[in-house]
């Protein structure tokens, strides 16, 4: 039975359950004049769909996982299993085989031994399936007669329907958590598997990155130190970009919010925030084909001979543009969101428009633009197209900004799309990547939120 | 000047309403928003030293009149003023009027206390800093202390100048404000119902310090509460549908007025 069919089975049956208790809800009003029911019929018709649709789709998900390992030992018991070989690939591929015919996803089998599987597996899954089929609506049965014996007029059906959506939120809020810490798990894990090859301090304070996923043998630590990845990544993202987003962004939002009329913010707000809405990729393609050579020529023009086409700067530049809408958007709402009283204030004291900016506005607004600051460089350190494209693959040392230089998000990717085998350490140095990649974000947003509550406390 | 030479200053200055020196005057002011006429020919003279109040009922445009005697109504984008108004003499409206100028000289205190969220001090210091009053950081004190002690509000704060001024009371953010009014050393002071959101003993605390500040100061205070106009101002104005009906001193308003309209608004007929 596939699980669209239950799905569909246990949605019919909810819907069914919730237009009789619907109608019995309205019989209980009309049966006797002056009876005021508790909840309104259509929770109570809620609250029996939800008794009918919730079992029944435990039941068949569980079926489902279940039924595999079912279907397999009823083959198992066949004798015509007795012809299977031992344990191993072959008797899988070969039950795999006859089990994908016999559920007409083949059209037949390879092997010859599985031919005579074909049949059990037909009746088995047969077997199975109905008795999934019948269970499900019996259990959907089950818990809609218990729902729908328990309706009188003053059941506290809405309580309960509202105490069951509840609970629903709390397991969608759930979902992202968990998912969250499932990620934290796995990079953990991964990680701590890395330093068991390589150690903590060559990693995080050595100069020298050159891993080699072809080596075999024990890794040589002097070549996994990180730390001119960490400064490619510092570089790009936290200094030339921002150098470039901070005061651009802030003075466009300085001009929409205080200078622009409201014609002219109507076209450039949603203008601005088209950059947003560019996919990276293209901002690689900007930052390798145009602002790269550029930035080459320039350099070259004005002397420095070592300029390379791929650069930091290029990378920087391009990546500064991109978050320019982060940077405009939090410090714009947040400049609007001085109140107008603050602005009276400081104009009334004979304050020209610049110093009420200056003075009164930005300080005001500052909890919202450093988390927009904070948030932009997080996004900025996690940046991979950009960089891949127009910032190289050589881990250099620098603070020309006008070499190449690479970041860990790139050699994130260069590692795990490399040759290397999974339990390479030059793989694994991959999550090592991340796992620093995601603290510092981490705390960036940590410090951003803890600016943010200190200055508000103040301002309220 | 301490606070007993004001009072007989105060005293001495009790005099009849036409004899009052006038300040401000505005001549057949109109203040339209958009097409909206919100003020409509109101001729009014505001006295030297005294404190005039606007009262009538919620939207008669008193507070638009008040705002635009310093041209805050600059500030909303379609508002428009017509006539003149004068200031010692000086049309405000006229093309090369200073408006930063004019502000400081014309300051205003707001309906709903708004500190800057910075400490008190610098709350204080913000106005002289941008009209680049002082020299020197002990100057910058001297008035930031002067500015307190007059509004009442040193010997509450004196300990706690670096706290935010936002941290402060609702009664005391408002002396904070009028504080900070004081600090550029204006010639009027417009206040904006700055009671209505104070509870009756700030209130009555901002009464009094309105009262001490009346010898320094022109003081147009806008209000709500007859009884406030009756207890702190000497000049009642009384405005209705942007017009003023009825303008002259307070005690003649509140015990004799002239008009039937003016009459029926004081004993709470309508408003």
């Amino acid at each position: 039975m596939s699980p669209a069919i239950l799905l569909l089975l246990a949605f019919g049956l909810s819907l069914f359950g919730w237009l009789a208790a619907r109608s019995r809800a309205w019989a209980f009003r009309k049966s006797a004049s002056g009876v005021r029911l508790h909840s309104l019929p259509n929770f109570h018709g809620w609250y029996v769909a939800l008794w009918i649709g919730v079992p029944a789709l435990l039941f068949a998900v569980l079926w489902n996982t279940i039924s595999s390992t079912l279907i397999t030992a009823h083959v198992m018991a066949d004798p015509a299993a007795s012809l299977l070989p031992g344990f191993g690939f072959e008797r899988e591929t070969m039950l795999a085989e006859a089990r994908a015919v016999a559920e007409g996803k083949a059209f037949g089998v390879f092997n010859e031994e599985a031919q005579g599987l074909i049949a059990p597996y037909r009746t088995a899954i047969t077997l199975y399936d109905s008795i999934g089929l019948i269970v499900t609506i019996l259990v959907g049965f089950a818990g809609g007669a218990f729902a729908f014996l328990r309706l009188k007029p003053d059941f506290t059906a809405r309580t309960r329907v509202e105490r069951a959506v509840m609970a629903l939120l709390l397991i969608a809020s759930l979902v992202a958590i968990l998912t969250t810490i499932g990620i934290i798990a796995s990079l953990v894990f991964e990680t701590v598997r890395f330093f068991g090859m390589v150690s903590p301090i060559d990693f995080l304070f050595g100069t020298h990155w050159s891993p080699d996923p072809m080596s075999s043998g024990a890794p040589n630590g002097k070549d996994y130190g990180a730390i001119p990845l960490f400064w490619g990544t510092i570089y790009i993202g936290a200094i030339i970009a921002m150098i470039v987003a901070i005061p651009l962004g802030l003075m466009s939002a300085i001009f929409l919010t205080q200078y622009a009329s409201s014609g002219v913010r109507k076209v450039m707000k949603p203008l601005l925030e088209i950059l947003a809405g560019v996919p990276t990729v293209v901002y690689g393609y900007f930052a390798a084909l145009t602002v790269a050579p550029m930035v080459r020529d320039a350099a070259q023009a004005i002397g420095i001979s070592s300029a390379s086409t791929e650069s930091a700067v290029a990378a920087g530049l391009v990546m500064g543009i991109m978050i320019i809408p982060f940077v405009s958007s939090m410090a714009d709402d947040s400049i609007a969101a001085v109140p107008q009283a603050m602005r009276d204030g400081s104009l009334a004291m004979g304050a020209t428009t610049a110093e009420t900016i200056t003075k009164v506005l930005v300080p005001a607004a500052l909890p919202g633009i450093v988390a927009g600051v904070m948030l932009a460089i997080s996004r900025a350190i996690g940046e991979t197209m950009i960089v891949v494209m127009a910032a190289g693959a050589s881990a250099n040392l620098t603070a020309n900004p006008f070499e190449s230089m690479t970041t860990v998000t790139f050699q994130i990717v260069a590692m795990l799309t490399g040759e290397g085998s999974f339990d390479h350490p030059a793989t694994l140095s991959a999550f090592a990547l991340g796992m620093v990649l995601f603290l510092v974000t981490l705390t960036l947003n940590f410090i951003a939120l803890r600016v943010v509550k200190r200055y508000r406390e103040a301002y309220e | 000047m301490n606070a007993e030479a004001i009072k007989t200053e105060v005293k001495a200055d009790d005099r009849p309403y036409f004899d009052a020196p006038s300040k401000m005057s505005a001549k057949n002011v109109s203040v339209f928003y958009g097409d909206k006429r919100a003020i409509d020919d109101v001729s009014i003279e505001i006295p030297q030293r005294y404190v005039t109040a606007f009262i009538g009922p919620s939207g008669c445009g008193k507070s638009t009149f008040l705002r635009s005697l310093n041209r805050m109504n600059d500030t909303i984008a379609n508002a428009r003023v017509e006539g003149e108004i004068l200031l010692d003499g000086e049309d405000i409206y006229k093309s090369g009027m200073d408006v930063v100028q004019l502000r400081a000289r014309v300051g205003m205190v707001f309906q709903k206390p708004n500190p800057f969220p910075k400490s008190i001090y610098d709350n204080i210091a913000y106005g002289p800093k941008i009209h680049g009053l002082t020299g020197s950081k002990a100057e910058l004190d001297e008035i930031v202390e002067q500015s307190l002690r007059r509004a009442g509000l040193w010997d509450e704060v004196k300990d706690r100048l670096a706290d935010s001024g936002t941290a402060l009371s609702g009664g005391q953010q408002q002396r904070l404000c009028i504080a900070r009014a004081i600090a550029v050393d204006p010639e009027v002071i417009l206040m904006d119902e700055p009671c209505s959101a104070l509870d009756p003993i700030a209130t009555a605390r901002i009464e009094e310090l309105i009262d001490e500040l009346r010898g320094r100061f022109a003081i147009v205070i806008v209000t709500h509460s007859m009884q406030q106009a009756a207890r702190v101002s000497q000049r009642t104005a009384f405005f209705h549908l942007g017009k003023v009906v009825e303008y002259g001193k307070t005690s003649d308003i509140f015990t004799n007025p002239r008009e039937e309209r003016t009459k029926d608004y004081i004993t709470g007929r309508y408003g």
